[in-house]
Parts: C-alpha cells; structure tokens; sequence
C-alpha cells in the first residue's frame, strides 16, 4: 500500500512542471540571444597596458562598445536613442573614452574598463554645424586634458576630469563656419579655420587655456569654396574652389594668407567630373576623388602638388596612426580580385611599405568601406600593425599577420523585415534508435532526470542533466521536425544582406550580399525594403525549395525604380533578379498560386498603376479572374487622405506591358487638415487563423465576431500633438481612433480619446484592435482596446431556426450589405511606454492569445489579453470568473514572471515578429533590434505535449512496477483463498 | 433596496447609453440628428407620390416647429454628385443642413435634409448599363460642407445591384467633424443580393436613408468609474458573494470522506466474514454492517 501511494506521489511529481515562467535551468533551452554592435563608424585603440587588448568603436546603430581584439567579444556595450547619433569618439587621460553626440550637443565620458559614465555634459548653440573632437594630448594642465568640440557655431573647451565647460567661443556672431581645429605643437595655442559666406577665409589663434584670442586673420578668394577641407600641415589647407575644378591651397604662415590655385586638369589630364576631397589626416597629403579615380596628392614646399598615386576608387585609406619617436604610419586596403591586399605605410613615403598583405576574403562580404590600423610590438621587438576591417556587408574582420583573426556579422543589428520558411524534409526516415543512441544510455538519461525530479542529484548530476538537455534537444538539425519548432527565419538587414538563422540556435545557415541590392552605376542608393514568400511547395516539398522575394528600390524616394530579387530559402543562391521599369510604392500578396506555388504579387507603383508577379500567361489569367474581387487603399499619411482603389482596365501609355493594369479610385476619406493628422494605421496579419466566429458570454448568450481581413485601424491625432509628449495641452489635444473597411470605405467606428496623444502603437487580431497612447490629463500611458461584433447575425444564437434550417449562416457574406456592428471598447492605464506590440500566433487560433509588448527598456512582456478584455467589471459574477473575466482594475498587471526575455534586454528593440508552430499550444517569437532574441511561448501552457522533461522511464518503470504488484498480490490472494479453503 | 436598484440600472443606462445609441441612431426615425427624405423634386409628380413615406414627412415638420430660433438660422446646401463607372460626375441631388453655432466657437450640422434629383433616360440608361456590367455607382460630397469641395472630394461608391429594390434604396451615413465631411458609408438598406441577379427597379425612384454621425467619445479609463461606483455601493451594504451550495464547498473534504466510510464499511464487512467461521455469535451485528456494501462483495469473498 505505502509503495503504491509512494509511486502515484512519484507519477504526480513528474507531471507538474509548470510552463508559464521559466526556471533558472531552463535558460537557453529554448531561446537565445545575440548582440550586435552595428556597422562600426569610428574605432579608437587604447596603447596602454590592459587596454592594449581592447578596441572602442561608435556604430551606424549609435552604439558605443569595447571589443575584444583577439576574439572580437563585447566587454561592454551601450546603445544610445535613435536620435541620438554618435558624432566622434576619442580617448582622454588614457581612462576615458569621450563621445561627441546628437549633432554635437552631448558630451560624454565612459569608464575604459568597465564602461561606465563618468560624466555628461551639454553643449549649447545655437546654430547648426558640424560637429568635431579633438582631444589635446599633448596639452597637460593639472593632470587634466582640454576637450575642444566645435559644434553648434561655437568652440567649446571641456575639461576631461569632469566635463566642465572651460571656456566657449561663439562664432555665431561673425556667421563662422569652422573647418578645422588644429593644434600647433605643444604651445598650448590651437588654430580655428573656417569660412564665413562662400570665399572668405578666417584663421583665429586662440589660447587653448583660456580661450583668449590671440590674433584673427581673414582673406577673400574670389572663386569661393566648396565641400571638404583637407590639412595638409599644421599651417596648409587645401580645399576646392566653387566650381570642383581647381584646388585652392591655403597657407597660413607668419600672419598671413596665401592662396595657391593649381588644376586639376593640369593633375590628371582632362576631366569631366567634379572632384571631390576625402576626409583624412595624413601628414602632407590628401586624396581626392575623381569620377573613377582616386588621387594621392603630395603637397610640397610652397603649395606646390604633385600626384603620388592614382589607384581605384574602391580603395580605401585609414587615419594617420602615430608610433614610436614621431613616425605615422597608415594603411590602404585594395581590392585584387577575391583577396584584398593591404600595405601600411610610413606617413611620408608613398613607396615604404611596413607591411604588405595579401588576405583572402569571402566575395560575399563586397568591397571594403573603412579601415582602421593599430600596432603592436612583436615578440622581436620590432613593430607589428593590425586592422580592423569594415566591409560593405557591415560585418567587421580583424586582420593580422595576413589572417582574419575574428568577423562579427554586424548587419544582423540593422534587421529590416523577417520571414520565415520551413526546414526541408527528412528525406530518409531516422528511426528512434539513431537518436536516442542506445537503449541503456537512454535509461540511464532518464535516470538523472528523475533523480533531479526528486532532488535527489548531486550538483554532478546537475551538470550532467543540463548537457544532456542541451546536447539531446535536437533542435539544431536542419530538417523539418513533427512539432514546427524548427524554422529558417530569413532577415534582410540595411546592408542589403540576407540571413537564414535557425531557429533552434540562432546560427547563421548561409547568408547573401544581393548583388541587386549593392551599390553600382546603374543603383546609387539601393535599399531593401520587403522579404516575402515567394513559392512554398507543399506538392514537391521533397524535390524543390521554397524561396523569398526581396523587393528594393534604387535610392530614397517612392519613385525611384524597383529592384526584385529572388533567393533560394535553402541554398541561399539568388535565383533571379529584375531591375523594374516602374516603382514600387506597395506590395500585395495576393492569396493565389500558379501552378508551381509562386504566389502571386501586385506592385504597385507611384502612379498607382499595379503590375502583377510572377509575369507568367498562367498567372495573369489566374488574376483575371478574380480581377473584380481585388481591391486596394492607399494610405497617403502626410495628406491625411486615405483611398480605396478597384483595378480596372489593362495599362495604356508608357511602360504598359501585358501585366500592367490601371487603377481606379473607389472611395476616399479626407481627414480634416486642421484638427487630424495619421500617425498610425494596422491591418491584421494576412496568415492569422481564427478558431471561432462566435463567442459565448455568461448567458449563454452568442456574440458573433466581426471578421473581416479588409479592416484597418487608423489614428489620428490633432496636428499640434504629433510632437513630443508634453508639447501641448490637453485641451488641444485629441486622439481619434477609427475602424474602415477597406473595400467600401465605410467608417464602422470611430471614438475620440480626448486630451490624448501619440505616439500610437497598435496590434489588430482577430475582431479586436488593441493600441497605445499617451493620456495627458492622467500624466500616463494608456492602453484602450477596441472589439467589434456582427450584429447582423445575431439572431442565428435560435437553435431552433438552426434546426429548421432558417438561419443565415450559409448567407455569403458582402461587403457591400450594410454592416451592422456593435463595437465595445475599454481604457487601462500602462505603466510602461512601449517600443512595439505584436500578438501570438498559432496554428488553429485556439490558444489564447497574448499580447507581446517591448518595452521602453528593450524587454518583452507577455500580457495575456483577457485583460484586456472590454468586458471586465467591478463585481463580476460566479459565472463571469468562471468564464475568465477579471475584476475590472484601473491598472494593467505587469508581472515580473511574464517577461519572456527574462534577464536578458534586446536593445534598441524595433520589432517582435510571431511564427505560429504546428503544435497548437506553442507559437515562436522571435524580437530584432540591434539584438537578437528568440524564443518559445505557450501562452495557454503546453496543453497538448508532453513537455521536454518529462520523465518516460519514470512513467515505465511505474507501470512496470503496478503491473508486477498486480501480479504478486494476485498470486497471494490466490494462494491465500486456496490456504482458507483447505481449512 | 429596490429603489437603490433602479437608481443603479439608471445610472448603467447612462453610462452606456452612449454606445448603445448608435444603432437607434440609424432606426428611430424621430431622432432630431437626422432627416430623412425621398426625392421630390416639383417637376416630376409621379415621383412625389411613390417616395415620401408618412413618418418622414411628419419628422421634418416636427423638426422644424421645435428648432425656429433665428439665431441659428444659417442654411446651408452642398451638393451630391454621382457618376456611373468611370463617366464624370455630375449633380444628383442637394443635401441641405442648419448650420449650428455652439457657444465655444465650433459649429456642427444639424437636420440634414437631402432632396435627390431623379435619374433621367439618360442616366436610366447608364444604370441599366451598370446593372448589366456589375460596375460601380459612384458619389462624391464636398470634404467641407461650408466651403465646397474642400481639401479634395469624399468618394464612395456601391455596386449598382445593391441598390435596386422596390425602388432604388440608399442609405448615407455621413462621418462627420465639425464642418468638415470624413467620409460617407454609401450603400442600399440592406445585404447586397450575392448571386447577382440581374433586376431592374420597378420604380425608377430614389428612397434615400441619410444619417449624420459624429465621433463618439471614448470611455475613460476605469479609475474614474470606480470613484463613483463606490460612492453608489458604498451607502453600508457590501455586496455578498452569491452563496455557494454546501458540496460545491466541501466537495474536497466530502470525497475523501465518502472514500474512508467506504473503505471502514468493506473492512468492517470482511472482519465479521472471518470471525463468522468460528464464532456466529457476531452474526447480527454483521448483516448490519453488510446491507449498504450488497450481497455481491460477500458472494465473491466466499
């Protein structure tokens, strides 16, 4: 008897393993995260002692992070705003790294080691200009080095102890645009050169100490003055005249100004082409760049040039770097071929070469774009160099002795859009012995876990559990698994990369530098905007892959030409590519297929003309048949107009080919100018599956949910409260929230949030729309949700008329019928302000559904909807609880437990994508910022699984052990009977 | 207490009844934000006879008995334009409204009338055309009542076999912000004919619907509510939880319960059986105790 109650106390144990929060063990298992740091902009090498083995760098992602140099890890990291944009980045005192950022406003010091800020400072401007840094290392006054950051039309002097402003000199009286700070030799007098107006030329002597002006020069030159500024010496500039033809060196010497013209076409022969100076800071010369050329120009005595080199333009120059006793070296990168071929050289002579390289380098990285250059003392005491790589695909090398010692995959910080595919089939079945090695191991597996069931294990055992967990999960092999878990997510990233990472551990399957999407002549500025899936075979699933559409476009602008591209999901080849005629302003999935599972797609272009995808016969007549059934709105946010579109007749005039069809408008919103400005507008996801239309309320009572894909939610605000929180009154200040159908343009519902504001973030699933804002008057943030019910079919709830079949279920559904909705809708306060939202998926829509919420402090939040459920009251009744209904409080709950990332951050969160699984109970999510995470939610519990480690030999062995009792108890019993018989 | 609960579904009317008045707002035809009118137009008598339905009738002279202050005496018309397909647009009908001063300074719309000008062959035509095509009938309104068109024109547009019924039905709902016109939700009274059907209307008459909405407000936060619900409650009588019945409380003490009876019964039982072989003195007390369990257990025990 006690042996039995003991082993159903077993069995019990082994079952409760509660899913909803995660145990410390169970960290990793299912999630993981990546950093980033972003395309690196500035990098700066530390010379002393510890620092020697760190780099500091500021990224295109403005973050600031101390790498590794020999492994390429981050000790420290930090991610500024998103406006708040790293402008230059130094090190003073040899113990703080200074950050000059938000357009030379804020000035910072980190602690080298640890990263921790010393101190902040702001500095005032007025005016706009651009920003510099220079750190005077030479100039020691108490321990302490001048900062001098010319920003915002002044030359502000900051001490590098405390950030203290020394001194500040405005120019904005005599309108000075400075160029350059220059330090002259360890005097302790600093030169400023800038131009006021187009031609005249200024030189102010300035007492680096005080801020004293020493002495101010200033010169005409008539031709004026374009562009960059190079310095040459501590006393010759050279710049551009007006025109990009000549090169004007200017001569600062002994209180005077001499200006020197030489050119071009007397450098280089005839050109065309403007000429443009590159920034950099090598002594004696600078490098101009000539339509296809690139020049090193020497300046000699007098202002004399002479052309040292002409190389390709992909090549690429570091800064000047000063080592031992006064000599500077820097490094030029060139491309040959698939190496790369990098020399470092002395900073006077063209021709000596410290070093000279030959790297092999993936193709697929492109061309290099900066290059940074630090030495080292070699074991033979002779000096060694190193440098840091950034390619164009924003990944980072480090090389030395001619090997790449680490990469970082960067361009994952800058994650554009997300899609997933799934995993091929396993084309031969693996049976459960493979897996599971043997039998006895297997055991032995379940043994451990059911001694860490019971407490029972040693921290031995412990360790031995987790690698058993890790190593046997399975979920980092490349095929399909039953329960879905197992995905590709495929990411186009700013560099026009693109990514499969695994779902199981976040590894890098293969990855693509679309050659569509890099820069050349015929594409200045290409951007990514869109991955879509392109083709899913679900009837060759064994013999094709599916592939993604990337859609791009050549430069900035709406109407600027559309770039396709198609990339195998599996392969990672590019399998097509077409450089469109027209522009691509949206793109539309369309729920059709051709006969090999391409989807088809509408573009539509700036002149709102659509062009259908894939341009074969066969999908064109596809379309024409549902031609009446596909409509389209326009959201135009700047005019606060919105439009519905009908496609109507096949294009005519230029550009019109056979898949090209004109648009007319259907129906328009106009939003009132001065009281209304759209500042966000959600659809539902196009793959949501809903489980039931109806929904069942306390008293038996059916409500019928408003189901409709054509619905959008759009916000407006009143225009004066599209600033920042704060900057208006809550009198003047509304937020209007409406519900359109998007095929007739009928408002369903529209409801004033008055004293409200932006910024607006929504998420629309199923029949409920659920968004955040700002309430002025309460001081907080405010969450309302929105659900919409059919009216129309309201009396269907007869069981009767269903019986007698005089319902009208079977009704089709138009949407030109006059709807008849009733909307509910609640406020609650939110604590947090919120980056995004999205909300889980799954497979069937049953699981109940959370709302997933990034916060201000690049976390996720799991917010179960229920409550956010427009229902809730005071005093529910028994029936109300029972049905899930919570206590109405003012208030959402933020429980620390639902933190999906738990003690992890995804900083600088910009988006959270869910992936429905197969299982029903699971969905995946997966957040992008400039890092990555990923992982596994249940939001009802894992209701139809078994969870992971659920003990299977537990189970066995009770049975086993039930089954011999039942035996042994029978046998006695019998032999018992047989014994009372005999009596 | 009966007193308290009328006063407490009086008050949940009103706090509810905001968004419960929408639907009435489309229905009750007395309702003084709208008007509602069938064309009429003098030159066509036939027309006047079919359309005006008595209730619509009497609601715009009620209307205008209860609302003749001259302060507010500001009419205003805009016009109502259709186009059939991708023909241009042309008028159709005046919408005419008071124009209403509040005392801050907004102005709204009131008593919308609207009188529909009644298609002629031509336009007869070019709807037969529609019907057989299954193309659009479309409208346009000003975006701003008092100085037409506004920023751009409000389009909307219904299949033309929605409208044909007994006549031809239309219904406007107009969105309405201040004096600026958002949107008009244009479509027939009821569900658009699916199957489509190609039915010509027996009168070539309009019976037009028009409501004029505004924006609702939202409910506030429930900080607020909660406020005044407890002053409500809170008058001494704390609202008692709905007593549960004696097993839904107890269900957990009563099963183990019954198991423990059951388990002293069946040993009780089997204890009398053993001692009855060698002593039957404990006989009665036995088939006592053996009555609830049944005959069966004992059977097999033997």
């Amino acid at each position: 008897m006690a042996i039995r109650v003991f082993l159903v106390v077993l069995l019990f144990l082994s079952c409760t393993s509660p899913s909803f929060s995660l145990y410390e063990d169970q960290v990793g298992l299912m999630d993981w995260h990546q950093q980033y740091i972003g395309k690196v902009k500035h990098a700066v090498f530390h010379t002393q002692k510890t620092g020697r083995k760190r780099v500091v760098v500021s990224t295109e992602e403005n973050v600031v992070a101390s790498l590794d140099l020999r492994h390429g890890e981050i000790f420290w990291r930090h991610v500024l705003g998103t406006d708040d944009v790293v402008d230059g980045i130094d090190i003073a005192l040899g113990k703080y790294i200074i950050t000059l950022s938000s357009d030379g406003s804020i000035l910072r010091a980190w602690n080298l080691p640890d990263g921790q800020m010393v101190w902040e400072s702001f500095l005032q401007g007025s005016k706009h200009s651009k920003p510099s840094l220079l750190v005077l290392t030479n100039l020691k006054v108490d321990k302490d080095n001048v900062i001098l950051v010319s920003s915002k039309g002044c030359l502000h002097a900051v001490s590098s102890i405390d950030g203290e402003v020394l001194w500040r000199k405005d120019f904005t009286a005599e309108s000075l645009e400075v160029q350059k700070v220059i330090q002259l030799h360890d005097s302790g007098k600093i030169y400023v050169v800038g131009f006021t107006g187009s031609s005249q030329f200024h030189v102010y002597k300035i007492n680096a100490l005080d801020g004293e002006l020493l002495k101010h020069e200033s010169a005409t030159f008539s031709g004026g003055f374009v562009g960059e500024v190079a310095l040459v010496s501590s006393d010759t500039l050279v710049a551009l005249d007006a025109t990009r033809t000549v090169l004007v060196t200017i001569v600062f010497k002994d209180g005077e100004i001499k200006f020197q013209q030489t050119y071009i076409s007397n450098l280089v022969g005839d050109t065309s082409e403007a000429a443009m100076i590159l920034p950099s800071t090598l002594k004696g010369t600078f490098a101009l760049k000539i339509n296809t050329l690139m020049l090193f120009i020497r300046v000699t005595g007098e202002g004399k040039l002479e052309v040292v080199e002409k190389v390709d333009p992909a090549t690429v120059v570091s800064d000047a770097l000063s080592f031992s006793d006064d000599k500077q070296a820097f490094a030029v990168v060139q491309h040959r071929g698939n190496k790369i071929h990098l020399s470092v050289k002395l900073g006077d002579d063209w021709n000596s070469d410290l070093v000279k390289e030959n790297i092999e380098m993936d193709h697929l990285r492109g061309h290099v774009h900066k290059v940074f250059v630090n030495n080292y003392v070699r074991t033979d005491r002779s000096h060694g160099f190193r440098a840091l790589i950034v390619m164009e695909d924003h990944s980072l090398l480090l090389v030395q002795q001619g090997k790449i010692v680490w990469n970082r995959e960067d361009s994952l910080a800058s994650i554009i859009d997300v899609t997933t595919s799934e995993l091929p089939v396993e084309k031969h079945g693996v049976s459960v012995a493979k897996v599971e090695h043997n039998l006895f191991e297997w055991l032995q597996g379940h043994l451990l876990k059911l001694k860490g069931t019971l407490m029972l294990a040693s921290p031995e055992d412990v360790v031995a559990i987790q690698a058993i967990r890790l190593k046997g999960s399975k979920k980092s092999k490349l095929t399909r698994d039953h329960n879905g878990f197992r995905k590709l997510l495929i990411v186009l990233t700013k560099a026009g990369k693109i990514f499969a990472l695994h779902s199981g551990d976040g590894r890098v399957v293969w990855s693509l530098l679309l050659p569509s999407l890099r820069k050349s002549e015929a594409c200045d500025n290409p951007t990514g905007l869109n991955v879509y899936q392109w083709q899913i075979p679900h009837h060759h699933a064994m013999d094709e892959n599916p592939s993604v559409l990337v859609v791009g476009r050549c430069g900035f602008s709406s109407n600027a030409p559309g770039v396709l591209s198609f990339v195998d999901a599996y392969t990672g080849k590019e399998l097509n590519s077409l450089d469109l005629a027209h522009s691509i302003v949206q793109v539309i999935p369309l729920p059709f297929t051709d006969s090999i599972e391409q989807r088809l797609h509408l573009l539509v272009d700036a002149d709102r003309r659509v062009h259908l995808y894939p341009k074969t016969p066969e999908a064109k007549s596809t379309f024409e048949q549902e031609i009446s059934n596909i409509y389209w709105y326009s959201v135009e946010a700047d005019n606060g107009i919105i439009k519905g579109h009908v496609i109507k007749s096949k294009c005519i005039g230029k550009g019109a080919d056979d898949f090209c069809y004109d648009t007319g408008n259907l129906w328009s919103i106009v939003f009132p100018s001065e009281s209304e400005k759209i500042i966000a507008t959600v659809t539902r996801k196009p793959n949501e599956v809903v489980h039931t239309q109806a929904k069942v309320s306390v008293d038996q009572d059916v409500m019928y949910k408003y189901i409709s894909k054509n619905l959008l939610f759009v916000a407006t605000v009143s225009p004066k409260a599209s600033g920042t929180i704060g900057s208006v009154d809550p009198e003047e200040s509304s937020l209007v929230a409406y519900l359109i159908d998007t095929v007739t343009g009928r408002i369903l519902h529209r409801m004033t949030h008055h004293g409200a504001q932006g910024p607006v973030h929504a998420v629309f699933s199923e029949n409920w729309v659920v968004y955040h804002y700002f309430n002025l008057r309460a001081h907080r943030y405010e969450m309302s949700v929105i659900e919409i019910y059919d009216q129309s079919r309201a009396e269907n709830r007869d069981v009767l008329k269903l019986i007698l079949g005089k319902h009208n279920l079977t009704a089709p559904v138009s949407s030109y019928s006059r709807p008849e909705v009733v909307t509910k809708s609640q406020s609650y306060y939110f604590t947090h302000s919120v980056k995004a939202i999205a909300v889980t998926l799954t497979a069937k829509g049953i699981t109940s559904k959370q709302l997933l919420i990034g916060t201000i402090g690049d976390q996720v939040l799991a917010l179960d909807k229920r409550f956010l459920d427009p229902r809730r009251s005071l005093n529910p009744t028994q029936a109300e609880k029972e049905e899930g209904i919570i206590p109405l409080t003012d208030a959402l709950p933020i429980i620390p437990q639902s933190y999906i990332t738990h003690a992890l951050k995804v900083e600088g969160l910009r988006g959270i994508i869910t992936v429905p699984a197969k299982l029903e109970s699971t969905t995946l999510v997966f957040s992008y910022g400039v890092d990555l995470f990923f992982t596994r939610l249940a939001p009802s519990r894992t209701y139809d699984s078994l969870t992971e480690d659920f003990s299977y030999a537990l189970l066995l062995i009770t049975i086993v052990v039930l089954v011999a009792a039942i035996f042994v108890t029978w046998v006695l019993s019998e032999k018992k009977e047989l014994r009372e018989k005999w009596r | 207490m009966k007193k308290k609960l009328s006063l407490f579904t009086l008050f949940f009317f009103l706090l509810f009844s905001s968004s419960l008045a929408f639907e009435s707002d489309e229905l009750l035809v007395d309702d003084d934000e709208f008007g509602l009118e069938g064309g009429q137009p003098q030159q066509q008598p036939r027309v006047r006879l079919a359309e005006p339905t008595p209730t619509t009738t009497r609601s715009t002279t009620t209307t205008r008995r209860r609302f003749s202050d001259p302060d507010s005496d500001s009419k205003i018309q805009f016009s109502l334009e259709h186009a059939f397909g991708d023909s241009d647009f042309v008028s159709a009908g005046t919408f005419s409204a008071r124009l209403k001063t509040s005392s801050h300074g907004g102005q709204t719309l009131t008593k919308l009338r609207f009188s529909r000008n009644d298609f002629s062959e031509v336009e007869k035509e070019n709807f037969e055309k529609l019907l057989q095509s299954d193309d659009f009938y479309r409208i346009r309104v000003p975006s701003n009542a008092l100085s037409p068109p506004g920023r751009d024109y409000i389009i909307s547009s219904v299949k033309a076999r929605c409208l044909p019924r007994e006549g031809l039905d239309e219904h406007f709902v107009i969105n309405m912000e201040g004096v600026n016109i958002l949107a008009v939700n244009y479509g027939g009274l009821g569900a658009c004919p699916y199957p489509r059907q190609l039915k010509l209307p027996s009168k070539w008459s309009f019976n037009s619907h028009t409501v004029l909405k505004n924006s609702e407000q939202a409910p506030r936060a429930p900080i607020f509510a909660e406020d005044i619900l407890g002053g409500e409650i809170g008058e001494g009588e704390v609202v008692q939880p709905p007593e549960r019945s004696f097993w839904a409380k107890y269900w957990m003490y009563l099963i183990p319960l019954g198991l423990i009876v059951m388990n002293a019964v069946t040993q009780a039982m089997n204890m009398p059986v053993e001692q009855a072989a060698g002593q039957p003195g404990g006989q009665a007390h036995q088939s006592a105790a053996a009555i609830p369990r049944g005959p069966n257990t004992a059977v097999r025990r033997r």
